[in-house]
């Protein structure tokens, strides 16, 4: 049997965003309705039935015909889409309107709400949370669960982003300036996306595949429109292809987490790696450095690595430099330290961290006790590798980390004394 | 072995409980599959049935009156039908109790086809 879980996921996003071109913003309510009201039809319907050869065809025709219903019938009570009320209005023009819509315009209804979502005056966190629940079809409990947040909390969250949502005159317009404007944000709210799904906080998983494929895909949107073609979008969508490109090296078969240099690189998603490096190819263009070319080329270096001896660590050292000029944060600093570790000795390493300015952010932080932790082990200093193991242990956020965590503090007295 | 019809009745929502999420979709619809499978294999299912739209109209009295109904709002409306082969009621009932949409707080009305003896 197909598996209806991802087509409703995913044909919720695209169905919602054409209907809410057709309908308007305003009624955005009204095309969840109608979407719902497809997907009961369709459950019912292949309950009995079964799963049809082509389910997406099946559920957007169901949503077309419900969609024709509701503006014949609430033509004359509603206000729809501003820029199609024209055609709308009309009986001899309503129905090509409505097949346009579904057949040609999926892509730009869905970036047309991708960048309506993106609101000025919603937090980031709530932006992101409306992208999941729009553009990706997760229901309020996935998205709660994305952002380790109770599902009242999620549930009023989103319920008053989409109030804001629907209180805009239309859906974002896309011209060149307005997208100039809110691309940024955009960007930053994909980001947010992919991080979510590659180092996310929850609680049952240490990888979320899901949360990344889903910021892929919205980024190929982007990828493939003009006007939001441009460099740091590229640079966006290289960092995301590889990075995803080590899922499936990133977790062994028991769940547990492999460290990037311990991990089995024949696994690594070799069409992502060649996909991220065509679009780190397309973002050089134009004299713009983002944080988002920058990551992509250290994610590129260990990308193209053969092996963690074979990695250039010196180019990547020199890419933390610069990413600590662009944008410095504790975590970059402790990155950077752990590329000197490998290219000049634990020691270096240990300096480093030890030099970190705002290192008192980073105690809370697993994966800065498991540096030191594993440094000080190299340098046969078990004692301190033991403590910051325990520490480590204690911070860890999900039972992959603490495996992991586990396996690494069991290495610590067996290693021989120098 | 007796016939049975079985009427599925649930509420609007049941049908949000039973489609909440797509997780909740896909249990939902593979539940029925298994469902329906399991008794075909054993030989209980006579007719696989239809689904029901959720409105229709009624015809009532001599004056004929058209009316709406049953609105999409009222408590338990038929979302579809089956037929199976059973020793007797109790046989039925058993069957019946298998059914997903008990799991969702819908309910399974059991009725005995009539017989035609001569």
């Amino acid at each position: 049997m197909q598996d209806a879980e991802r087509l409703f996921r995913r044909e919720a996003g695209r169905l919602v965003a054409i209907l809410t071109r057709l309908f308007g913003i305003h009624n955005l309510a009204l095309a969840e309705d109608v979407v719902q009201d497809a997907f009961e039809r369709a459950l019912e319907t292949w309950k009995f039935h079964g799963v049809p050869d082509n389910p997406s065809a099946w559920l957007m025709v169901t949503a077309k015909r419900r969609a024709l219903d509701v503006l014949r019938r609430d033509g004359t009570a509603r206000r729809f889409a501003p820029e199609l009320e024209r055609e709308l209005d009309s009986e001899w023009t309503r129905a090509p309107a409505v097949e346009e819509a579904f057949e040609s315009g999926l892509n730009d209804s869905q970036l047309r709400l991708m960048f309506s979502c993106i609101h000025p005056r919603l937090p980031e966190e709530a932006q992101v949370a409306l992208v999941l629940n729009l553009l990706c079809g997760f229901g309020i409990d996935e998205v709660a669960a994305a952002f380790l947040k109770s599902r009242a909390a999620m549930e009023k969250r989103i319920v008053r982003a989409k109030k804001t949502l629907a209180g805009s005159k239309r859906l974002f317009d896309f011209t060149a300036t307005d997208v100039a404007a809110r691309l940024p944000a955009v960007q930053r709210a994909l980001y947010l996306l992919f991080n979510e799904g590659y180092h996310g906080a929850s609680a049952e998983t240490p990888v979320r595949a899901e949360l990344c494929d889903e910021a892929l895909r919205l980024v190929h949107l982007l990828v493939e429109q003009r006007l939001t073609a441009v460099p740091a979008t590229h640079a966006l969508a290289a960092l995301m292809n590889l990075l995803a490109a080590r899922l499936p090296g990133r977790v062994d078969a028991e769940g547990n987490l492999i460290l990037l240099v311990d991990q089995d690189r024949s696994r690594w998603d070799h069409a992502r790696i060649a996909e991220g490096v065509r679009q780190l190819d397309l973002s050089a263009a134009g004299d713009e450095l983002t944080v988002y070319h920058l990551e992509a080329a250290i994610a590129a270096f260990h990308a193209k690595a053969t092996s963690a001896a074979e990695t250039d660590w010196g180019g990547i050292v020199a890419v933390y430099d610069t990413l600590m000029k662009v944008q410095p944060s504790p975590v970059v600093a402790l990155n950077r330290a752990v590329a000197i570790a490998q290219r000049d000795g634990p020691a270096r390493g240990l300096e480093e961290i030890s030099r970190i300015e705002e290192r008192a952010r980073l105690a809370r932080y697993p994966f800065f006790h498991i540096a030191v932790g594993e440094l000080s082990s190299r340098l046969g200093r078990e004692d301190e590798a033991q403590h910051a193991f325990d520490k480590a242990l204690g911070l860890a956020r999900n039972p992959a980390e603490r495996r992991f965590i586990c396996s690494r503090t069991a290495t610590v007295p067996a290693r021989p004394r120098l | 072995m007796a016939q049975f019809v079985m009427l599925y009745r649930s509420s609007d929502e049941v049908n949000r409980e039973t489609l909440g999420s797509p997780e909740k979709a896909q249990a939902t619809l593979t539940k029925w599959r298994a469902w329906f499978k399991e008794m075909t294999e054993k030989g209980e299912l006579k007719v696989l049935g239809e689904p029901l739209e959720r409105a229709g109209t009624f015809v009532v009295g001599r004056k004929k009156m058209v009316t709406d109904g049953p609105f999409t709002e009222a408590k338990d409306v038929i979302g579809g039908f089956s037929i199976i082969e059973a020793a007797d009621l109790q046989h039925a009932a058993r069957i019946a109790s298998g059914c997903p949409i008990l799991d969702a707080g819908g309910s399974v009305e059991v009725r005995p086809i009539r017989k035609f003896d001569l």
